[in-house]
């Protein structure tokens, strides 16, 4: 599957807060709404201003903090073809795989805000088409290219009804 | 095989040896939602048909972030998750019982327990020897439905401690201590293990506040051994007979090993806005403050309010500075009414809140004004984490708290405890 979009630079330690306020705690059970603020607190314009199939690009331990599974969700909804980070809190990578989203860990350091990227997620690889230059991200957990595969958890259930991960199922 | 803690949890619930970095699908033994990843995930189920429990006793969904709730669109979220408990017959804990990590270690999680739960601090449980870690609202739905989670066995960072704290450290100094030297990222996705002289000496309200912040530290989990100081907060709670002994082996493989001495360390405190900028508090004192809040699950418990109420007894707060007490749950503001703390604190001009998590996440009940500096006992200090992203956030112990709310500005604890 092969991603093309704009890059969004953001820094290191985006944390939940950052993606998904708490301020919009009472919009956390309307997504369409609760996007139109995502990653407000890092860049005001991002919202408003990106293109879908854009990527949000970061430094290091990108998603830390909450459990909020909503920070993932209107990541996606808001149109972002992908997120790429030097690193990944634990609880937000397992969650943006959960609700269908790509993660890739790659060092972001080369690249800047309004890049064109080209990535492409089975050869493992983001072209960075301003630059001219190709990175290489180390490939998903085998687990993790399931459920990503299957379009998400729940998805993952109306497919199978259970649990399909295990070595050798 | 010689077995961390974690690896022993684990491999009693799949009946096999595991080791770090395998993936294992394993039953678990308690489940919690709150009020705000409750209401996505019972969604997730009603989507795929599985609006069910595998698990009702130990399942809690919990009314707390918003609890009494400030708007509509929370009263009605709150609605769902009263329903869902109605239909399934799992635990509802209302507005009034406080914090969940707090209810989940008075009353559900015993040792040897799996949990998972859709808050980050779930890893508080791990001080009563449980593997307890937060997940997202899909992962704890679904666990919820069929007792099953999948989870990578994690390595394990040990953390030897020795010493005894000097007058004015508490278990809140060290454990920011700790992240300031590893890292906000120190342990991702590793479990903590907490051990040595130090660890044993620990009461369990400071063990909880040691595992409660694993996760400032990237880490799935915050582990105890558990031992007769385990065995009496059970017994204290009611359930004496859900002890279990559970310990690492002796010669289990750590992949890293980090030893703090007790006796060494000062107040620290966390500037804003990452918790691993840490300070040891000679560099901050003296930083005024707008406000000072005493509680959460990291530092909400009786032990927090009397060590903070025994600086603030016969005191004032500063006239510039508003001071907030919330205890963590019902059973400590129940508690803490009946030693006279309430009243020493509202005495003190503070105003002392029911149990709940709102100002911490910035729901409501302490949302800082643009431009705004607070100290607080809680876990995090994101930009916005306190409702608003033009404040600033200091993270300190309730000693230290107390201390800074009287004189209006970042001070050292040990001041007021000659």
């Amino acid at each position: 599957m092969i991603l093309k979009g704009k890059a969004w630079k953001f820094g290191d330690s985006i944390s939940t807060d950052h993606i998904a306020p708490g301020r919009y705690f009472h919009l956390r059970t309307n997504l369409p709404e609760l996007a139109k603020h995502v990653l407000e607190d890092a860049n005001p314009d991002f919202a408003a201003q990106m293109s879908a199939g854009d990527f949000v690009v970061a430094g290091r331990n990108f998603g830390l903090g909450s459990s909020r599974e909503h920070a993932p969700r209107i990541i996606k909804l808001a149109g972002a073809g992908s997120v790429l980070a030097s690193s990944f809190a634990r609880i937000f990578f397992r969650n943006s795989i959960n609700v269908g989203l790509p993660v890739l860990e790659v060092d972001t350091s080369g690249i800047d805000q309004g890049d064109e990227l080209e990535v492409d997620l089975e050869a493992g690889t983001v072209r960075n088409l301003t630059k001219d230059k190709t990175l290489t991200f180390a490939p998903l957990p085998p687990v993790m290219v399931k459920i990503l595969g299957d379009g998400g958890l729940v998805e993952h259930f109306k497919k199978y009804g259970d649990f399909h991960l295990e070595q050798g199922d | 095989m010689a077995s961390t803690l974690a690896e022993k949890i684990i491999a009693a619930h799949v009946g096999r040896d595991v080791k770090p970095g395998e993936i294992v699908v394993t039953s678990i033994d308690a489940a919690a939602l709150q009020d705000g990843t409750g209401p996505l995930a019972l969604q997730q189920l009603e989507e795929l048909g599985m609006v069910q429990a595998h698990i009702t006793n130990k399942t809690v969904l919990f009314i707390d972030h918003a609890a009494p709730s400030p708007r509509k669109e929370l009263s009605n979220a709150h609605m769902s998750l009263r329903e869902f408990a109605a239909k399934t017959g799992v635990v509802l804990s209302e507005i009034n019982e406080g914090v969940c990590h707090q209810r989940l270690v008075e009353a559900f999680v015993s040792p040897g327990d799996i949990l998972i739960g859709a808050d980050s601090h779930t890893c508080t449980s791990g001080a009563l020897a449980a593997f307890s870690t937060g997940m997202g609202s899909t992962d704890v739905g679904i666990g919820i439905a069929t007792g099953k989670t999948w989870l990578k066995v994690p390595e394990t960072l040990l953390v030897e401690i020795s010493g005894e704290f000097p007058r004015g450290v508490y278990a809140k100094d060290l454990i920011l201590y700790l992240i300031g030297e590893i890292g906000a990222d120190g342990a991702t996705y590793m479990a903590l293990e907490f051990t040595g002289s130090g660890a044993s000496s620990m009461s369990m309200s400071e063990r909880f506040t040691l595992a409660n912040m694993a996760v400032e530290a990237g880490a799935k989990t915050g582990l105890f051994a558990s031992d007769e100081k385990t065995r009496s907060w059970l017994e204290a709670h009611g359930r004496g007979e859900d002890y279990r002994e559970i310990a690492a082996d002796k010669d289990a493989a750590y992949a890293r090993r980090v030893s703090i001495d007790s006796s060494s360390l000062e107040p620290m405190i966390s500037a804003p806005h990452t918790v691993d900028n840490t300070r040891v508090i000679s560099e901050v004192r003296g930083t005024k403050l707008n406000q000072v809040f005493i509680g959460t699950c990291t530092n909400g418990r009786i032990e927090d309010l009397r060590i903070a109420a025994e600086i603030l007894k016969g005191r004032q707060r500063h006239p510039g500075t508003r001071l907030i007490v919330t205890p963590a749950s019902r059973t400590v503001y129940i508690q803490a009414a009946s030693e006279g703390l309430l009243e020493i604190f509202a005495a003190a001009g503070a105003l002392v809140t029911g149990p709940g998590c709102g100002a911490c996440v910035g729901v409501h009940g302490g949302i800082l004004g643009d431009g705004e500096v607070c100290l607080a006992t809680q876990n995090r200090n994101f930009q916005g984490r306190m409702g608003n992203a033009e404040a600033f956030i200091y993270l300190g112990s309730p000693a230290t708290a107390a201390a800074s709310a009287i004189t209006g500005e970042i001070t050292d604890p040990r001041e007021f405890l000659k």
